[in-house]
């Protein structure tokens, strides 16, 4: 499925009249099957950007389109990863990836998890409650949860920023075997250059305030990508020069 | 399948061995029951010394004995477990309809702004009038029977519950709310998979916030006429001049809200298994 952003501006009205834009004349393109990744400094707008395309917020002007069909508020086809798990602490892992599948009846529910929870990893702890769980594991729920759905376009902000080095590493050698066998088309937000690089078709470049695009890298890497390549090396370092902090 | 490594597993094979241990939760709660029987004990025990030294003269303070004979007296005729009985009844009345209009109330103002903006401020403002001043409006609509104590007591349970389950609302955490909104829920849904189960530990403090005062308000109901009733046996006290009927109704009273506190604990206690917090901490530790 195809995402298209055009002229997108997001201003928030504050208190006496007085507002700032957080976003202004962003136009983004990301083709079905694609993996594209958004990076830039703290306050450019960059998790303004996801929470538009997932509903969560409106834009005050702008488009997006999904097959060019235009979109407004949350729809199926779009899931998000938050960067936090955002578990339900009264629900067991099971009924928090339950709670995507609503509007299923209770059988086609349980097939579904079993299958999510399979691919994602956590089947064995799927009747323990998120205080059980390690912050890897919970975020492993978080992405069963949005895989569920099996939807066209995975949103992921941040999402393991708040890992230590080596479960990062693991889940997002995990994230790209599963865009691969997927086929669903990402936008994902990450602070990490280096994660982008070795993840994404594309890592496009925000700057400002209000955020902008400044930058859009196509990564011609094969892949499986080595972190320690002189490749990766080479488009982050040209990524960090974009982003004005070398 | 996806292989899970071994640390990870461990990490959280160690969280649900410090999330159930249930024998030390069950051993703490064991010993917070005894410690808590040791002041009412210590107070009693110097409640008798005092009497015995005569420090109290028994028309003002009566001792323990006197008033346990008296209750026994009571007992033994028949009217104290009539009296507890019709007391209890009219709590557990006043208790359900005060929380069935709370809930009701707390729920729309919670959840909508606009219903909010149009209730909220009137009964904030009626939650000001003490308990009192309800009486005569009372028994001028409802008499001097049954209905009118039960609408008095259900006031008191009001405003407890009503705020604590608006509030509770207006609080739940956002981030939470918004995993529901991404997964496409309807208002029912937002609200029986999330808003109301999060806002569960606010709503058990305001019930049991709303029973102590469906305790205290029953004793305002009792002065309407009653001739039965545990707050009926302490105003008869006072009219017939018998300390230890006030003193022993005080502690039946005390007896009362305690027991009926202790089962809505129990009940939260199994609703609120989940919540992960500094009690369920001390709970694990056994401090």
């Amino acid at each position: 499925m195809t995402l298209e952003i055009a002229n997108l501006a997001k201003r928030y009205d504050e208190a006496r009249g007085v507002g700032h834009d957080a976003l202004r004349g962003v136009d983004l393109a990301v083709d079905a099957h694609e993996f594209v990744s958004l990076v830039g400094t703290s306050g450019c707008g960059k998790s303004t950007l996801l929470r538009i395309v997932s509903g969560l917020e409106r834009p005050s002007e702008g488009s997006i389109r999904l097959d060019r069909r235009p979109v407004s508020g949350s729809t199926s086809e779009v899931a998000m990863v938050f960067q936090d798990p955002r578990l339900m602490p009264w629900l067991s892992v099971r009924d928090n990836v339950r709670l995507a599948l609503l509007k299923l009846k209770r059988d086609a529910q349980d097939a579904r998890i079993d299958a999510a929870l399979t691919k994602v990893g956590p089947t064995a702890f799927a009747a323990a409650l998120p205080r059980q769980l390690s912050g890897g594991m919970a975020q492993r729920v978080a992405l069963a949860r949005a895989l569920v759905r099996k939807p066209s376009v995975l949103l992921l902000d941040e999402p393991f920023s708040a890992l230590d080095a080596f479960m990062r590493m693991k889940l997002q050698d995990h994230l790209g075997d599963l865009w691969r066998s997927e086929q669903f088309t990402v936008l994902f937000v990450t602070h990490d250059v280096q994660e982008a690089v070795i993840l994404s078709d594309r890592v496009v470049v925000m700057r400002g305030a209000p955020g902008r695009v400044e930058r859009d890298f196509a990564i011609d890497l094969p892949r499986p990508r080595v972190r320690t390549s002189a490749g990766v090396q080479a488009y982050s370092e040209e990524i960090i020069r974009a982003l004005h902090l070398s | 399948m996806t292989i899970i490594p071994a640390t990870e597993i461990a990490a959280v094979e160690a969280r649900a061995e410090a999330a159930a241990a249930p024998e030390n939760a069950r051993a703490a709660r064991r010993g917070a029951r005894w410690r808590g029987l040791a002041l009412p004990l210590a107070l009693a025990a110097a409640w008798f010394a005092l009497s015995e030294s005569g420090v109290f003269s028994s028309q003002i303070f009566p001792s323990p004995q006197a008033v346990l004979r008296d209750l026994w007296r009571l007992t033994a005729n028949g009217q104290l477990a009539g009296h507890i009985a019709i007391t209890s009844w009219r709590v557990a009345l006043g208790f359900v309809a005060g929380t069935l209009a709370a809930t009701a109330l707390g729920a729309a103002t919670g959840y909508s702004r606009r219903a909010r903006e149009f209730l909220d401020p009137t009964i904030q403002a009626l939650k000001a009038v003490p308990s009192l001043a309800w009486v005569p409006l009372f028994i001028l609509w409802f008499g001097i029977f049954e209905t009118s104590k039960i609408a008095l007591i259900a006031v008191g349970v009001f405003f407890p519950v009503y705020l604590n389950l608006m509030t509770g609302l207006q609080g739940v955490d956002r981030r939470l709310v918004e995993v529901g909104l991404v997964n496409n829920f309807g208002a029912f849904d937002l609200i029986r998979h999330i808003l109301a189960p999060a806002t569960l530990p606010s709503y058990f403090t305001g019930l049991r916030a709303g029973l102590a005062l469906g305790w205290m308000f029953v004793i305002a109901a009792e002065l309407m006429g009653a001739s039965q009733g545990l707050g009926f046996l302490m105003i008869d006290g006072e009219m017939t001049g018998r300390p230890a009927i006030i003193v022993g109704s005080l502690i039946l009273f005390a007896i009362a809200g305690k027991l009926s506190d202790a089962l809505l604990v129990a009940v939260g206690r199994r609703l609120l298994s989940w919540q992960d917090d500094f009690a369920s901490l001390q709970d694990r530790e056994g401090a």
